[in-house]
């Protein structure tokens, strides 16, 4: 049976099954009699059996089985729910997303059989079921084996990257092979490699990167990857200061013999040959091939799935745009095609396609719900890992945001959870000592703000001790202890998103050993975002990410200056004031206007935009109180149109250079009016 | 080497073939231009162009075609010429140009489409102080009358 038109549903339905496995487990732990419970993860094992069985996905369904087994069991009441059968089934869980991944990539489900799970499965089902973890079986689990470390001698060379070696050597130059190891902790390795890319590329020249550094970027590589450069220092030097890049294993290298290059390439096309032939169902023995698949697209393609409200407001829009077409002919046939009815129609028309437009970019918005729903079984981990006892709660998953910008947050969010889970929450003891309850609390909480999606990340630990980080950043010789004097309190904390910084006196394999922050942050600016902290020392930080609620679309207030429109972005307004010219004052030559008690400075748009005003210097001002961090000012204008939802268009990188306006927008009559920058004004 | 020279001959031919160019003849005033019809995307009638503020005069601003923002720029003004006059002839000529990408430039006039051959066209030799020389590659001569061949990476060039 062709099962491939199947395999998206299947995909999306299994990744459902398994979130909803994750949590109802994870509540399970919490009332381990909960008879709904218990039918819920029935049902979900059962439905996932079943479509794996349809699938062909042999191993999926072995190990499924087995889980429905055990519950079946446990709902008939012959069988009790214990934490060792709890952390059990989620390794299940685990093994089972990595067939999901697996089938994603390869439409294959991949070799390892799991037999030590099912074997740990069936232990509970023996009666007086034996609940130590049976020693490693044959393969199972068995870990990542360690060949050959040095990979860059696999490395196919070209013929065009063979002449560009040898000259480099023939002018004196050596020609080196590394191969990197990523630590299999890290976070964002993609990152990572980019940091020792960039460390590389100061000392040496890159020739060949294996996988190829798009791969790379795209995170497509396992925990290695190797290099061919070309360089003038010795090798040392170069490993020096790749190894100096934080979360990497280890780094490899030596001298690389151009010579035996034809020789290694033979090798290699031999081995390429022979992979292809092993038969991807692998039945007999349970080997975990760790060979990676060849890295190409993904089987299946990023889908969304669609609130069918959304849908209908774009079939609504599709029939409203065949009706102006309708009307369109008709009027161009009867007016001799050029009367007020067909421009008429024409406005119409664009109407509903920007409507249209606009729709379609609501259609891309996915609540944040699937990144964050992983979020509680991950601080369970921790939990047992750091031993410390935490609970998180999460409030407005449904907070929709992009879809890319969704697909982005996961990772720097799970970081800043980690961080509270390790950093921020105290031990125990101290938080008994203290006088704090015995289980931290973790908030993550997801709130739209105008143009905003905000998400908070909130621990009741012990917050950050300024002090400590200045001390640190002047021993790192991040900042001198002048400048150390000098800073804020804000200052300092923002120190902690600096390169390289980490202020955990205890390294653990969770966060520390400056497993950056800075990622995180890079992370979240590439997202147009922004990220901030507040802290009491003793009381808790909060992280807040703010992040724009698509990327193309806001709400603005349109306005008129000396006869032009202009949109201003509703998400820096404060309030709309009406000023009569007597109150305005000059404070060292500036015009300010004092409003309930605050001095605002004002600037007169018709000034910054080179434009007559419209109106007489009598008449009243109206300001628009625009407010950046801490900073307020007020923008005068001539008249209010009203707040309209617009689409943002780039002028262009030919006419870029005026700062003040942030981009264009088309408005409904067809006419372009510029989006002004309140940032750039103050 | 033999078979080089007959692939450099069979180049030169299509190359010879090509040289024909089509330009797209416009007016400014009582001068005529031609513009090398490869890079015109559009023409467009004169529509409403919202102002930038803050940058070059020749800058006119911008408009929307066909929901893309499109910035517009005076050829009169960049070749100091007397400013723009609207009229009912007045175009907007949407180029795509590799460097700068997609630009207007308002022209008076749109005549014609002619095609100059290589031996149609004369370079320009003239060293006058004139700035607007820069804009021309050569003038190409058709029916007895003058093209100038506009540089159109030239113009679209920022002015200083």
């Amino acid at each position: 049976m062709d099962v491939n038109q199947y395999l998206e549903i299947f995909l999306d339905e299994t990744k459902e099954h398994l979130e909803s496995l994750n949590s109802q487990i994870l509540s399970l732990e919490q009332e381990p009699e909960n008879v709904d419970t218990i039918n819920e993860i029935f049902r979900a094992a059962h439905s996932m059996k079943g479509m794996a069985g349809t699938m062909g996905y042999k191993r999926m369904q072995a190990l499924t089985h087995d889980m429905e087994n055990v519950f079946s069991e446990i709902r008939n009441g012959s069988m009790k729910v214990n934490s060792n059968l709890i952390d059990t089934l989620f390794q299940c869980l685990d093994a089972l997303e990595e067939y999901t991944d697996n089938i994603q990539q390869t439409a294959d489900e991949g070799t390892n059989d799991n037999q030590q799970l099912i074997n740990m499965l069936n232990a509970f089902l023996k009666p007086g079921g034996k609940e130590q973890a049976p020693a490693k079986e044959s393969g199972g689990a068995a870990k990542t084996e360690d060949g050959p470390t040095e990979k860059w001698m696999d490395i196919k060379i070209g013929e065009s990257e063979q002449l560009v070696l040898s000259t480099a050597k023939s002018q004196g130059k050596n020609v080196y092979g590394i191969t990197v190891y990523v630590q299999e902790s890290c976070l964002l390795k993609a990152a990572r490699a980019f940091l020792v890319y960039k460390a590389v590329e100061e000392k040496a020249e890159i020739i060949v990167c294996n996988p190829p550094a798009q791969d790379i970027e795209d995170e497509k590589f396992d925990l290695d990857f190797s290099l061919i450069i070309v360089s003038e220092y010795p090798i040392e030097d170069i490993l020096k200061s790749t190894r100096s890049v934080s979360e990497i294993e280890k780094v490899v290298g030596a001298a690389y013999e151009v010579e035996a290059v034809a020789a290694e390439k033979q090798n290699t096309e031999q081995t390429a040959e022979t992979k292809p032939a092993v038969p991807a169902q692998a039945q007999s023995a349970p080997v975990k091939t760790n060979e990676k698949k060849a890295p190409g697209k993904p089987v299946v393609n990023r889908t969304v799935r669609v609130d069918i409200e959304k849908l209908d407001v774009l079939m609504n829009l599709v029939s409203e745009l065949i009706i102006a077409k309708n009307s369109l002919v008709s009027a161009s046939s009867m007016e001799g095609g050029n009367g007020r009815g067909f421009n008429e129609q024409i406005e119409y028309l664009e109407g509903v396609t920007t409507n249209l437009h606009e729709s379609v970019m609501k259609v891309r918005m996915v609540p944040i719900e699937s990144v964050v729903s992983k979020f509680p079984r991950m601080i369970r981990d921790l939990s047992k890992k750091l031993d410390k006892k935490m609970e998180l709660y999460m409030s407005g998953e449904e907070t929709e945001l992009d879809r890319t910008v969704v697909d982005e947050i996961g990772d720097p969010l799970m970081h800043l959870l980690r961080n509270a889970a390790d950093h921020g929450l105290e031990s125990t003891e101290l938080r008994l000592q203290r006088g704090k309850p015995e289980v931290g609390s973790i908030f993550l909480d997801a709130y739209q703000d105008g143009n905003n999606v905000v998400i908070e990340v909130r621990d009741d630990g012990n917050g950050i001790d300024v002090e400590a980080v200045k001390n640190k950043a002047i021993e790192r010789g991040v900042i001198t202890p002048e400048q150390g004097d000098n800073m804020s309190e804000k200052d300092i904390i923002n120190l902690l998103f600096h390169a390289g910084f980490s202020t955990a006196k205890k390294i653990s394999d969770v966060s520390g050993r400056g497993v950056g922050l800075d990622v995180v942050k890079a992370k979240i600016e590439s997202l147009s975002g922004e990220v901030e902290v507040k802290s009491r020392l003793g009381e808790g930080s909060t992280w807040i990410v703010r992040l724009p609620l698509t990327l193309a679309i806001i709400q603005a207030l349109m306005v008129t200056v000396g006869g032009e429109k202009y949109a201003i972005s509703l998400g820096g307004i404060q309030t709309l004031e009406d000023i009569s010219p007597s109150e305005v004052k000059l404070v060292q030559n500036r015009e300010v206007i004092n409003l309930r008690g605050s001095v605002i400075p004002l600037i007169r748009l018709s000034k910054e935009l080179d434009i007559e005003s419209s109106k007489s210097p009598e008449d009243n001002l109206i300001v628009v109180i625009v407010k950046k961090g801490e900073k307020l000012a007020g923008l005068v204008i001539d008249e209010l149109m009203g707040q309209q939802e617009i689409v943002i268009k780039s002028l262009g990188k030919y006419i870029s250079k005026c700062k003040i306006i942030s981009g264009a927008t088309i408005l409904g009559d067809g006419e372009v009016a510029l989006i002004l920058d309140a940032n750039a004004l103050i | 080497m033999d078979e080089l020279k007959v692939s450099d001959i069979s180049l030169y031919n299509v190359k010879a073939e090509d040289d024909a160019v089509q330009y797209i003849v416009i007016k400014l005033g009582d001068e005529q231009y031609g513009i090398d019809i490869k890079y015109v995307d559009n023409i467009v009638r004169m529509q409403h162009i919202t102002r930038v503020p803050k940058v070059a005069d020749y800058l006119k601003g911008v408009i929307n075609l066909r929901g893309e923002v499109i910035p517009v720029m005076s050829l009169r003004i960049k070749m100091d010429l007397p400013a723009d006059e609207m009229t009912k002839s007045t175009r907007i000529i949407i180029l795509k140009l590799e460097q700068h990408g997609t630009i207007g430039v308002i022209v008076d006039e749109v005549k014609e489409v002619v095609t100059l051959g290589q031996e149609a066209i004369e370079k320009v030799s003239y060293d006058d102080k004139e700035e607007r020389v820069n804009f021309i590659l050569g003038v190409g001569k058709h029916n007895g009358e003058l093209i100038s061949l506009l540089d159109l990476n030239a113009v679209a060039m920022e002015s200083k």
